[in-house]
């Protein structure tokens, strides 16, 4: 049976693509066959995050439609293993996904393709695209950055994710929620100019996954078309993969959440941001 | 405290302000989460229906939703007048 994992915020620009591209990739780089799911319809964007943008031949819609297949529209990365991508079409036509098709797929991802996770990459906002990509949900990864109007649609989303997920309307155990918390500025928190990771905890009350610090590497991996957990030496990439180890049931400690003292090299040369 | 962070230290910490606004906000918000579309028009009709009988004002008519895990409770609070004459 494939999890079904949600990447969503309410709030848009906060991170969810780049979440998806890598925490889709952790996952299939400890070895479970990974589809990532692009649900921004219209505006498509996993494709060039993950740097696939010049194999899309077919999208989600089409498969929806039946003019394509699940194997044509698959396309199979070429750097992990196990790590498959479905494209968001680039139609107008925002409704252009029913309930009806996505369970069909969904049931073919599961059944014959047998995925053992199914990651949707959620467009921003509360409208049909965000609802349908969260519908089908057994766990949700909340992205949320420390800044007010990200927290507060933070909250919104659970709201729904509680009331009009499948799980909700079907009375079954709610959606697993867990908050992933972006673009973190430890130096911003020691100054009293950004919310601390607990202020948020205790706003949202639902358990942490991650905290990813705000990074450069973030936007040359987005260049090179490639998800940032690849850039191992990256600050991000590490707190990203924390991050699926402690999905994945395991216990880290978090990390690059205090201020870093820097150098005198790097004082003197400058360093990685 | 030393004298050098005294002079280092913001006049107003920005994030205790925006960790106050956001618990106000959101308590406020779930507090309002999962009271039913029906609710405000379903006042409107019980208000109707009562007024047919006793000359009441809109103040007197309270509906509120509590809900539990288990159970939601309607709670339907009329204050009727003690004055006869307004009984129609
Ligand atoms: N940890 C980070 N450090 C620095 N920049 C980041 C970080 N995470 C994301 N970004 C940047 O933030 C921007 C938005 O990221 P992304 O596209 O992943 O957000 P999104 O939530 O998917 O947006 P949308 O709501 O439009 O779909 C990008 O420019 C990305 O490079
Ligand atoms: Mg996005």
């Amino acid at each position: 049976m494939s999890q079904i994992i949600v990447v969503t915020s309410g709030k848009g620009g906060v991170g969810k693509t780049t979440t998806s591209a890598s925490f889709g990739s952790g996952l299939a780089l400890k070895g479970h066959k990974t589809v990532i799911i692009d649900f921004d319809i219209g505006l498509r964007n996993l494709d060039l995050i993950m740097g696939c943008e010049r194999r899309v031949v077919y999208d989600f819609v089409n498969v929806v439609n039946d003019e394509a297949n699940l194997n044509q529209a698959l396309i199979k990365d070429k750097r992990v293993d196990n790590l498959f991508l479905l494209p968001a079409s680039q139609t107008r036509n925002k409704d252009a996904l029913t309930r009806e098709g996505v369970e069909r797929i969904f049931d073919q991802l599961t059944n014959e393709h047998n995925f053992d996770y199914i990651v949707c990459d959620s467009p921003a906002g509360i409208e049909h695209g965000a609802l349908m990509a969260l519908y089908f949900a057994d766990e949700a990864i909340i992205v949320t950055n420390p800044e007010v109007s990200s927290v507060r649609d933070s909250d919104r989303i659970l709201g729904i994710l509680a009331s009009q997920s499948r799980r909700a309307e079907r009375g079954e155990d709610p959606v697993k929620e867990r908050m992933l918390l972006t673009r973190y500025c430890p130096t911003r928190v020691a100054s009293g100019d950004m919310l601390c990771i607990e202020d948020i905890e205790e706003i949202l009350a639902i358990p942490l996954i991650g905290v990813i610090p705000e990074s450069g590497d973030v936007l040359k991996a987005s260049n090179s078309g490639s998800p940032v957990i690849l850039d191992s030496e990256s600050n991000a990439a590490q707190a990203y993969s924390d991050a699926v180890d402690r999905f994945l049931g395991e216990e880290v400690p978090l990390r690059f959440i205090t201020e870093e003292k820097p150098g005198l090299f790097k004082r003197l040369f400058g360093g990685k941001g | 405290m030393s004298l050098l962070d005294y002079f280092r230290t913001p006049k107003k910490n920005t994030a205790s302000l925006a960790k106050e606004r956001l618990q106000i906000i959101v308590a406020h918000e779930r507090s309002k989460r999962g009271t039913p579309s029906y609710l405000p028009q379903m006042q409107k009709e019980i208000l109707a229906v009562i007024s047919k009988y006793v000359d009441i004002d809109k103040e007197q008519v309270k509906v509120n939703l509590d809900k539990n895990d288990q159970v939601s409770v309607l709670e339907l609070n009329v204050t009727l007048p003690d004055n006869e004459s307004q009984i129609r």
